[in-house]
């Protein structure tokens, strides 16, 4: 997902002389391409995350739009309040850029490990928070973000999900995009694990004639409670999926707003980490299966809800 | 208005605004009323009918607790009516307690939270720097918010970058928030430790007015970032207020408030 933000960004940049992208000293490997071809719209602040989140607000409020960029959680819990007061209270145009959601460095440990990000984050009032599920949603999510006013934050994974979009598909930041059709069950998804709901959908389509509707829910503020609301009336269920925390992540801000708006899924599951830290190491792939999170748990826990609606 | 007239209307108001509202910090504002008012009056460059007028010179109050300072200096400045100070900290109004720019023209930038003035205000000037833009950035910090280490990140950051358009200005009144300065974490000492992170530092006596001017209005000689490390009174101007921790908190309310009101109007 970097390379094809990296690639997507350094496009834009020779259209619009007024993005930045500022490093706190990470992507050995990445970035030479944009630092050698927009010498002046690249900078790299040091291993200083609040002091790049403070830069990044002073440059947005005299007409940058200037995209912060580490990985983990570094620039986004280590300078959080930067984040709060500074950009988004100032409605800066100031892009948080994480890469490593998830388990993607998971073999780092605990310290690398991004699963509480997306709680925090989409509870800051204005912000943004656009979670890509594959490469072409971080194309065009990274394009939305900048024609996007105010603070936005893009987690971008080390996994990604294979190509699933169609011709005419529309990015939109706020919008859901189908993935795939069906009725017995809603999977909605946020981020690179996209890819496990794909590959449970295929077992549970062969193996079990049970045909899921895929969300990937992108965008975890706004949330599309449009198309949740019609995943809730018309599919045996929704499950929420994320590599992240059950609290306050994806699957609690399905709750929520469904809840408010009192229609009430089926079955409704959260697929996500519960209990302490996931302190086992690692690949990523390793993690999502001791904790849960991969294609057997899912499809596990669909027939657990199928059985339960026949 | 000079800047000696300005910078007794700061005290006299935010003497009124604190204790009317009942808030605190009026020793961190009359320390620093001074350094607030030469800035206003004789070294920034704005424009009150065009508040964010692209060339306009910068201005942070990062130790935004003492915000009833830079409202009464943006009033008496003329970017919004001086009666709407009396609003400040009380029900419903726009003018609180740490320094807010949400409906106050004329505030730069919002604070409250310590250290996040200067790595803002380098950002500024790192842009004015790229844009070969000739306006400079003021950032006023507190002796005590020296103890965030986002500064230090942005001392950093802009010595590297030579920043020569950024000026930081430390009230330097040695007490801070429990206890002196010096007690809590030191800071001496303090100007090598600007001038070992390759800023040019100037030492002045944070209430002579053309010491002030001086310092402030001249560019930077090295072409390195500006320290002027401004040394200052708490509580400047009341004598009762001079040099405690207490009247970081206190609010001056009847006897008190007339005392100090005087002492303010004979100075």
């Amino acid at each position: 997902m970097r390379n094809a933000f990296i690639a997507e960004l350094i496009e834009l940049a020779a259209q619009d002389p007024r993005i930045l992208l500022i490093t706190a000293d990470l992507g050995f490997g990445v970035f030479e391409s944009f630092a050698k071809s927009h010498p002046k719209q690249f900078l790299n602040a040091g291993v200083a995350e609040q002091n790049m989140t403070g830069l990044a607000t002073g440059l947005a409020l005299d007409g940058r739009i200037v995209f912060t960029y580490s990985i983990a959680n570094f620039p986004s819990l280590r300078c959080l309040e930067q984040i709060r007061n500074d950009a988004a209270y100032h409605d800066a145009n100031v892009k948080v850029v994480s890469i490593g959601s998830g388990f993607s460095y998971g073999a780092l440990g605990v310290s690398h490990h991004a699963t509480e990000d997306l709680a925090i984050l989409r509870s800051l009032p204005t912000l943004t928070v656009v979670s890509p599920g594959d490469e072409w949603e971080v194309r065009q999510a990274t394009r939305a973000l900048i024609a996007h006013p105010g603070t936005c934050y893009l987690r971008l994974d080390k996994s990604k999900a294979p190509p699933s979009h169609k011709p005419g598909d529309v990015f939109e930041i706020g919008k859901a995009r189908l993935v795939r059709a069906g009725t017995d069950l809603t999977i909605a998804t946020c981020g690179g694990i996209l890819e496990v709901a794909l590959q449970a959908a295929d077992t549970l389509a062969k193996e079990h004639g049970i045909h899921c509707r895929i969300l990937s829910v992108h965008t975890a503020k706004p949330l599309d409670v449009d198309a949740l609301r019609a995943a809730a009336r018309e599919t045996g269920g929704i499950l929420a999926l994320e590599e992240h925390t059950v609290n306050g992540g994806l699957g609690g801000a399905i709750a929520e707003s469904l809840l408010e708006l009192g229609e009430i899924p089926k079955r409704f599951v959260r697929m996500g980490l519960r209990g302490g830290f996931a302190s086992a190491v690692g690949s990523q792939e390793y993690l999502r299966k001791v904790y849960g999170l991969d294609a057997p748990a899912v499809v596990a826990q669909a027939l657990d809800i199928a059985r339960h609606n026949v | 208005m000079d800047s000696i007239e300005l910078a007794r209307r700061i005290r006299k108001h935010a003497l009124r605004m604190t204790s009317q509202g009942g808030s605190s910090h009026i020793g961190a504002v009359l320390s620093m009323a001074d350094i607030v008012a030469v800035l206003y009056a004789h070294v920034l460059d704005y424009k009150t009918d065009e508040p964010r007028w692209a060339n306009r010179d910068r201005f942070i109050l990062s130790k935004g607790h003492a915000g009833a300072g830079i409202y009464a200096a943006l009033a008496e400045s003329g970017f919004f009516p001086v009666e709407k100070l009396d609003t400040h900290y009380r029900d419903g109004s726009l003018l609180s307690g740490h320094v807010s720019h949400k409906g106050i023209p004329g505030v730069e930038f919002s604070t409250g939270s310590l250290g996040h003035g200067l790595p803002v205000g380098a950002g500024m000037a790192f842009g004015a720097k790229l844009d070969e833009r000739a306006h400079r950035v003021y950032v006023l910090l507190s002796d005590g918010e020296c103890d965030e280490g986002s500064n230090w990140e942005a001392i950093l950051f802009a010595a590297h970058h030579q920043l020569g358009n950024l000026v930081a200005v430390v009230d330097y009144n040695k007490i801070q928030s429990l206890a002196p300065v010096a007690d809590t974490i030191a800071l001496e000492p303090f100007v090598d430790k600007w001038r070992a992170f390759n800023w040019e530092v100037r030492e002045v006596d944070g209430h002579d007015h053309a010491q002030l001017r001086a310092v402030l209005d001249a560019p930077s000689e090295s072409g390195k970032p500006v320290c002027v490390l401004a040394h200052t009174t708490k509580g400047k101007g009341v004598s009762f207020m001079e040099n405690t921790v207490l009247w970081h908190y206190r609010t001056a309310k009847g006897d008190e408030y007339d005392r100090a009101l005087a002492e303010l109007e004979r100075s």
